[in-house]
């Protein structure tokens, strides 16, 4: 569905990355983390805006730290752009809807 | 900007803009929106550093000295419960950072997004200014290479991360044994740094940390280099009273030496101290620009609590309501 937001798990987490035709947003946050919340809204209003040129996925921290761990993931929000199966760009911290897409945009 | 406020009749007119949302800027607006004066409350933009809105309380956990709370209660919960309690009585408020202000004539003119547009977004009566404060850095070059990789200003936020591990704080002051004290939840062992002999912290908590087996402290020492390419190896320490330097091998560093004003918005209009504090008139949030008022930590270099700020957000919304009566007179 457009603009719908995955969850991946340790299991889907390839798969859905190695799969994607378009660029893939993955949020890594947990449920403890006061701006991972924060940012939680601007990704939601992203994955609806720009259906076309990218997708927003999640990992939750908690459930999936072998991922965190992979990614070298210390701290969060981390954003991590996948292209091609592959992190392209990484963005650590929460950021406001603007800069967020002026990071994301050269990679876009 | 949200593209609400883009299709909306540029710029937006209220009697009182309060920039910034935490407890000041929050408790200004529930006593400005119950004198009917239909706040609108600009809160800021999504951050790591303490600038977000809902202020610094949002990167803390239990909240254990704000009264009415017997068992505490947490930052960010309090935070959303002052929202809630502002939206109640009428508040609005927007999601969005202040980029410019402009203060030299009547209306007091704002501009959210775009800060080199020829007119503003929003204009307004009375502006009441609790931009708070936000996290400081140590200021070394390693900083921008290992934040995310070891080093981190949110230890709420990345504590997990340090299971097991040989971690370090920077600080003396209650933000710093906060934060120790939480992590010490997760590392092996938390070593406090501090560049005095003895620390800044509330009595209550120095002793909560010198009695926890996982805290130990480094006393007068300075971060002189984080060590590591790609990920946090260790702190490079310099004695302050010997001028020795030594290694401490730690793979997490989080940094909570203090705060500064978020106060560059002002720098031409505004009168601040030294320090770049707001400075108001002694037992008022007056600024030098009349119908500008100041609250919380962006005007308080002395005692920056949560409960302080709200009473100064009190005091700025009396203030401004009274200073709008009086032009009507």
């Amino acid at each position: 569905m457009a603009g719908a937001i995955s969850n991946l798990s340790e299991t889907t987490f390839d798969e859905e990355i190695g799969s994607a035709t378009e660029p893939v947003l993955v949020d890594f946050w947990a449920e403890w983390c006061g701006p991972c919340k924060m940012i939680a809204p601007i990704l939601e209003e992203i994955a609806t805006e720009q259906s076309d040129s990218i997708r927003i996925a999640k990992v939750n921290v908690d459930e999936a730290p072998e991922l965190a761990r992979r990614f070298e993931v210390m701290s969060i929000p981390t954003l991590i752009l996948f292209a091609d199966g592959q992190p392209a760009t990484r963005i650590v911290g929460a950021k406001g809807k603007t800069q967020l897409l002026e990071e994301l945009a050269a990679h876009l | 900007m949200s593209e609400q406020s883009v299709s909306e009749k540029l710029p937006i007119h209220r009697e009182v803009v309060i920039i910034g949302s935490g407890p000041a800027g929050l408790t200004a607006a529930i006593y400005a929106a119950r004198a009917d004066l239909a706040p609108l409350v600009i809160e800021g933009e999504p951050s790591s550093t303490s600038d977000q809105p809902g202020g610094q309380l949002m990167l803390t956990t239990d909240v254990e000295n704000f009264p009415g709370f017997p068992e505490g209660i947490m930052g960010p919960q309090l935070m959303a419960d002052m929202r809630a309690q502002a939206s109640r009585f009428g508040a609005e408020i927007v999601s969005a950072k202040v980029s410019r202000v402009d203060f030299s004539d009547q209306p007091f003119r704002l501009w959210i997004g775009n800060s080199e547009a020829s007119e503003p977004t929003h204009t307004a009566d009375a502006v009441i200014v609790s931009t708070g404060a936000r996290s400081v850095m140590l200021g070394l070059e390693a900083e921008q290479r290992l934040i995310g990789h070891g080093l981190s200003t949110c230890a709420t936020c990345d504590g997990f991360f340090f299971r097991d591990q040989e971690i370090a704080v920077v600080g003396g002051g209650d933000s710093a044994l906060e934060e120790a004290g939480f992590l010490s939840k997760f590392a092996s062992k938390v070593t406090v740094v501090h560049r005095r002999d003895e620390l800044r912290a509330s009595k209550i908590m120095q002793k909560r940390s010198i009695d926890n087996p996982k805290i130990e402290f480094a006393w007068n020492s300075m971060v002189e280099d984080v060590l590591g390419e790609s990920k946090v190896e260790g702190l490079i320490l310099r004695d302050t009273v010997t001028d020795d330097t030594r290694i401490l091998p730690v793979t997490g560093v989080f940094i909570a030496i203090g705060h500064r004003p978020n106060t560059d918005l002002f720098t031409d209009c505004l009168d601040m101290d030294e320090a770049g504090y707001l400075v108001t008139v002694p037992d008022r949030s007056a600024t030098n620009v009349e119908g500008v008022f100041a609250c919380g930590d962006v005007q308080d270099h002395t005692y920056r609590q949560a409960i302080t700020a709200a009473a100064s957000g009190c005091m700025a919304a009396i203030d401004a309501e009274r200073w709008l009566e009086s032009r009507t007179d």
